[in-house]
Parts: structure tokens; C-alpha cells; sequence
């Protein structure tokens, strides 16, 4: 083995790979609710369907994604790995009696746990928007005209809209972010301490910007499905049926 | 004093106490009761209460490990009550004593669980891992010859108050005991921390840290998630920065070490 793979084989590189995936992912996830928000104005998802074409056409988002997705499966693996490995380290016989709540916080002995649950709600999630939109599955996505360009771009909007007034999926996707909020409560601070990121000065802000961000950003992901969902303003497009050039020519664009 | 201690008279309890013959063979909890133990006791004074009357009876006494008794050797490891050291902060076992608990209660005693401690005997585990991670590089060189001058290497007081906070350690375990995912980083951390910070470390800072974290795997210990139980339970406060100084240098030292395997 070179050192390159020992390092990364390492327990301290194999965290590092964490932190730093799992950081990366931090960041994409403001990006995603701040586009998400969009769906709440009433414009009919023209906002929301603008920058959802925008994320689907520029070349240095496109880019993004794919290091977004590596890096989406290297956590996962990673971090599924390392808790078997954790398991094992534990040893064959538990404790009878242990009071580890009395040390340290749930949410922090829970990550595994939280992760695969924050795994199954992805899957249904990537299979019903990003799979969808990115390689035209699943009935792909109607076409409508948004303000500002030329062309018909792919409606999202309706197929979110729809989606959220199916019961079932509205409760998975609110009740999946309590699993991100607590794998964030632990997640944001942590993947500061992998990387030595730890100072008397600035860890304990680190800490309140991690509380502040797992409960916000979770909170906002949840409120926008049920607001959808108790809402009449937020309507799926109807099916038109039209072509993309009958659309062009004969549909207004939406305001 | 007697009578200002509303505990001070004697207690009767029930032990549940983790038996197991030799590292080979299966173990199980075992029920005792002990009588009339004082609260001014010590837990391990207690446990001898207990051995004594099991001598009597013609009973295999339990085998448990301490030294010192008084705080400083790491040798007195027992998980009491579900908590590393029992449930007093701050404390090694010889340290917890009899009037933190009431006459009547129910204890349950275990020995450190980890892969990497297997048991020798009831509640003894061998913690030689340690020592194996210690040799790898938890040391410093230095001249022989004549006696150096003392101060004659200036360090700041803060830093040197930080390396001593670091080298209280006392090899207890309780980070790995208390660890859900058996990490013994809290460990080599203070150790690696300690040397980094102090100019006599610096001549093996880069091996140092890729030793000691090589032979901490090679121990089967886990990874640190930092979920913080060790420094919780820690008797003796070595706290979590000491991780992310071991982190700092573990990068710094794969990243610019002379060494390519
Ligand atoms: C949007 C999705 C996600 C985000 C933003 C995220 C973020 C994070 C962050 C910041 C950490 C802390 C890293 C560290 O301690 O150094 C972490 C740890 C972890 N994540 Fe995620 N994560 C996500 C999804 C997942 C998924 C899908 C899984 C697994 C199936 C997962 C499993 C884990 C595990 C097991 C840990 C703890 C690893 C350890 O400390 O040893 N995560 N995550
Ligand atoms: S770091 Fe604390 S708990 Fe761990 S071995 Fe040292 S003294 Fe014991
Ligand atoms: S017996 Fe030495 S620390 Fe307790």
C-alpha cells in the first residue's frame, strides 16, 4: 500500500473522509433549500422550475453534481463501513447495565442509525425528482415556459406539487428531516473536530452554529411539503398534452 | 461527625457482579449481598469486604485489578452501574466511595468491555494494548551527559500548563471502556498532544503520531465519532481538543513525512 491509501484506510483518515464529505454535503444542502423555498411563492413553480433548469443546465452545477454524488457515496460507505468496524471494535459481549445516555447525546451515538434513515428517505427521493428529471424516467417531466427564457423547461415544480398531496409521501419526507436535524445536530460540530478544526475561542460558536443549522435547515425542509400539502395554492400543472412547440406558441408564460 | 452524616450508618446491598473463569470460558453476573459497609469506605474497600467473606465461605474470591489506590495508577477499572468508574465525575474507582450509593441498592459491577481489553479473569481485563501503543512512539529521545541546566529550553507557561493537562493520563481505559465505538483515541491523543506541544517532542513529532495511530488500529480499537463519552468519564478531565491536535498532526505528518510506506 502506497501511504496515500494507508492514510485514507487509517481510523483518522477514514473520519476524515467523512468530515469532508459530510461537510461538502452541509453545503449543498443550503443550496437545495434555498431552491426548494422557491416553491413556496405563488408563481405557479416559475421561480422554482428557473433555477431547477439552471441547476440542470450549467456546466459548472453539472460538474458539481457529479463530485456531490461521489462524494454522497463515499460518505455512505464510509460511514456504514466504519460503523461495522466500530461494532467489531466493541467486542463480542455488551454491557448489562449501561448508562451511556448519562455521558453523551443521543444523537451523536445514534449517526449510523440516522444515516440509513436519512439512506431509505434518498432513495425515494432521488427516484422520484433527480432520477426523473435527470434521465427523463418515470414519465420524465412535462415542458412549460418560464419568464425570462426563451425555451420550455421541464416542469419539477408540478411533479413536487403532486407529490406533495400524497399523504404517505409527505409524512416520510417531514418525518426524514428529524433524522437530518439530529444527524446535523452532531454531524455540523463533528466534521469540525475530524478536521482539527477545535479552538477555545471559536469551538463553541462552531457548536451553536451546528445546533442553529441542523434545527433550521431541517425545519424549513419539513415545513415546505406540509405547507404544500394543507395549501390550496399549490396546485400541479394540469397535463396539457401539447407538444413542446404547441406549448412555445400557444401557452402564455406563467407569472 | 457521625451523626452530621445522614448516610454515616451502615448499608446492606446487593452486588451483581460479572464472573468469568479465564479469558477462554463464558461468564455471567453473579448475585451477593454484603453486609454493614461503611459509607466512609472506598468501592475497592467494599469489593475486599466482599473477597473476605467469600474466602470464608470457601468461594473463589473476585479477581479485580488496583495498585495505588489513590487515583494515580489507572489500574482500578470497574464499570459500576452502567458508567465507567462508577457514577461519580472525575473519579477513578479507589477515588468513588460507599456514601455515593444507599443502603439497599442493587450494583452491577463489569470490567471494561472492548475487543482490544480481553477479560483475564472476572472483572481484570489486560489493557497491554496500551503499552504496545505507548512503545510505538509515546516516547522522546534525548542526550545522555552531563545534566542539563534546568529551564534551559524556555517554554511558555500556557503551553507547559497544556503538555501537563495532557500528560495526567493515567492509562485507565475508561475512554475505551465508556467509547461506543471503542476508540482509544482520547488516549493517544493525550499522549500525542502532550510531545507535540513540548520542544522535546518535536524530534519524533511526525513518526510519532503515524506509529502510535498505526498500532491504535492494528489493536482492533475503533474510530473516533467524536460522541465525547471518554472525556466524560475521563477521571482525570483530558479533554477533546487533545483529539483534534492528534488530528492536526496525524495530517501534517502523512502530508509532509519523509515516509512513503
Ligand atoms: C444530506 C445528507 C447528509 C449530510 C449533510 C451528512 C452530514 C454528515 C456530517 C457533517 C457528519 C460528521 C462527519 C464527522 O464526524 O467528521 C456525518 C457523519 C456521519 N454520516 Fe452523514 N450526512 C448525510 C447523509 C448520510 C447518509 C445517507 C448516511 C448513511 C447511510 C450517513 C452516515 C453517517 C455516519 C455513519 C456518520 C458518522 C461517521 C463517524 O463519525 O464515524 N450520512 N454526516
Ligand atoms: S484519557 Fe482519561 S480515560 Fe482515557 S486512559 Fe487517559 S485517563 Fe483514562
Ligand atoms: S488503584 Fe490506582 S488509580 Fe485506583
Amino acid at each position: 500500500m502506497s501511504w496515500i491509501t494507508k492514510t485514507f484506510s487509517s481510523s483518522i483518515g477514514r473520519k476524515l473522509i467523512m468530515a469532508v464529505t459530510g461537510l461538502f454535503l452541509c453545503s449543498f444542502l443550503v443550496v437545495h433549500l434555498l431552491i426548494n423555498l422557491q416553491m413556496l411563492r405563488h408563481d405557479g413553480g416559475a421561480s422554482f422550475n428557473f433555477w431547477a433548469e439552471f441547476m440542470g443546465t450549467n456546466p459548472v452545477i453539472r460538474f458539481m453534481e457529479i463530485v456531490l454524488m461521489l462524494g454522497l457515496l463515499a460518505h455512505i460507505y464510509q460511514g456504514l463501513a466504519l460503523a461495522v468496524k466500530n461494532k467489531k471494535a466493541r467486542g463480542g459481549q455488551a454491557y448489562v447495565v449501561n448508562h451511556s445516555e448519562q455521558n453523551s447525546q443521543w444523537a451523536s451515538r445514534n449517526m449510523a442509525l440516522l444515516g440509513t434513515l436519512l439512506l431509505i428517505f434518498l432513495i425515494v427521493h432521488l427516484m422520484n425528482f433527480w432520477i426523473r428529471s435527470r434521465f427523463d424516467a418515470m414519465g420524465g417531466l412535462a415542458e412549460v415556459r418560464v419568464p425570462n427564457l426563451d425555451h420550455p423547461v421541464g416542469d419539477l415544480y408540478s411533479v413536487a406539487a403532486a407529490s406533495f398531496k400524497i399523504p404517505w409521501y409527505v409524512a416520510l419526507y417531514a418525518l426524514s428531516q428529524i433524522a437530518l436535524g439530529y444527524h446535523l445536530w452532531h454531524g455540523f460540530r463533528s466534521g469540525f473536530q475530524t478536521l482539527g478544526l477545535n479552538h477555545r475561542k471559536y469551538t463553541p460558536a462552531i457548536y451553536l452554529t451546528g445546533y442553529g443549522f441542523s434545527v433550521i435547515v431541517s425545519a424549513l425542509f419539513a415545513v415546505i411539503p406540509l405547507v404544500m400539502f394543507f395549501s390550496e395554492a399549490y396546485q400541479p400543472r394540469p397535463a396539457t398534452g401539447n407538444t413542446v412547440e404547441q406549448s412555445l406558441t400557444t401557452e402564455p408564460a406563467l407569472r | 461527625m457521625a451523626g452530621s452524616n445522614p448516610n454515616a450508618k451502615p448499608m446492606n446491598l446487593t452486588l451483581k457482579v460479572w464472573r468469568q473463569r479465564n479469558r477462554n470460558t463464558a461468564g455471567s453476573i453473579v448475585d451477593y449481598q454484603v453486609k454493614d459497609i461503611s459509607p466512609d469506605m472506598s468501592f475497592l474497600e467494599m469489593l475486599d469486604v466482599l473477597n473476605e467473606d467469600l474466602l470464608r465461605q470457601g468461594e473463589e474470591p473476585v479477581a479485580f485489578d488496583h495498585d495505588c489506590r489513590e487515583g494515580i495508577c489507572g489500574s482500578c477499572n470497574l464499570f459500576i452501574n452502567g458508567r465507567a468508574h462508577g457514577p461519580e465525575a472525575g473519579t477513578t474507582t479507589c477515588q468513588l466511595h460507599m456514601r455515593k450509593f444507599s443502603d439497599g441498592d442493587t450494583i452491577t459491577i463489569e470490567p471494561w468491555r472492548s475487543a482490544a481489553f480481553p477479560v483475564n479473569k472476572d472483572l481484570s481485563v489486560d489493557r497491554s494494548a496500551f503499552d504496545r501503543i505507548i512503545q510505538a512512539g509515546g516516547y522522546i529521545s534525548i542526550n545522555t551527559g552531563g545534566t542539563p541546566d534546568a529551564n534551559e529550553i524556555p517554554i511558555p507557561k500556557d503551553i507547559a500548563d497544556r503538555a501537563f493537562e495532557a500528560a495526567t493520563c493515567i492509562a485507565c481505559g475508561a475512554c475505551v471502556a465508556s467509547c461506543k465505538n471503542s476508540s482509544a483515541m482520547l488516549f493517544v491523543s493525550a499522549k500525542v498532544s502532550q510531545l507535540a506541544l513540548l520542544p522535546q517532542g518535536h524530534v519524533e513529532r511526525k513518526t510519532r503520531v503515524e506509529n502510535m495511530v498505526a498500532q491504535m488500529d492494528k489493536e482492533g480499537f475503533g474510530a473516533c465519532s467524536n460522541i465525547g463519552s471518554c472525556a466524560a468519564e475521563c477521571p482525570v478531565g483530558i479533554s477533546l481538543e487533545n483529539i483534534a491536535i492528534m488530528n492536526r498532526e496525524y495530517i501534517n505528518a502523512k502530508a509532509t513525512s519523509n515516509n512513503l510506506a
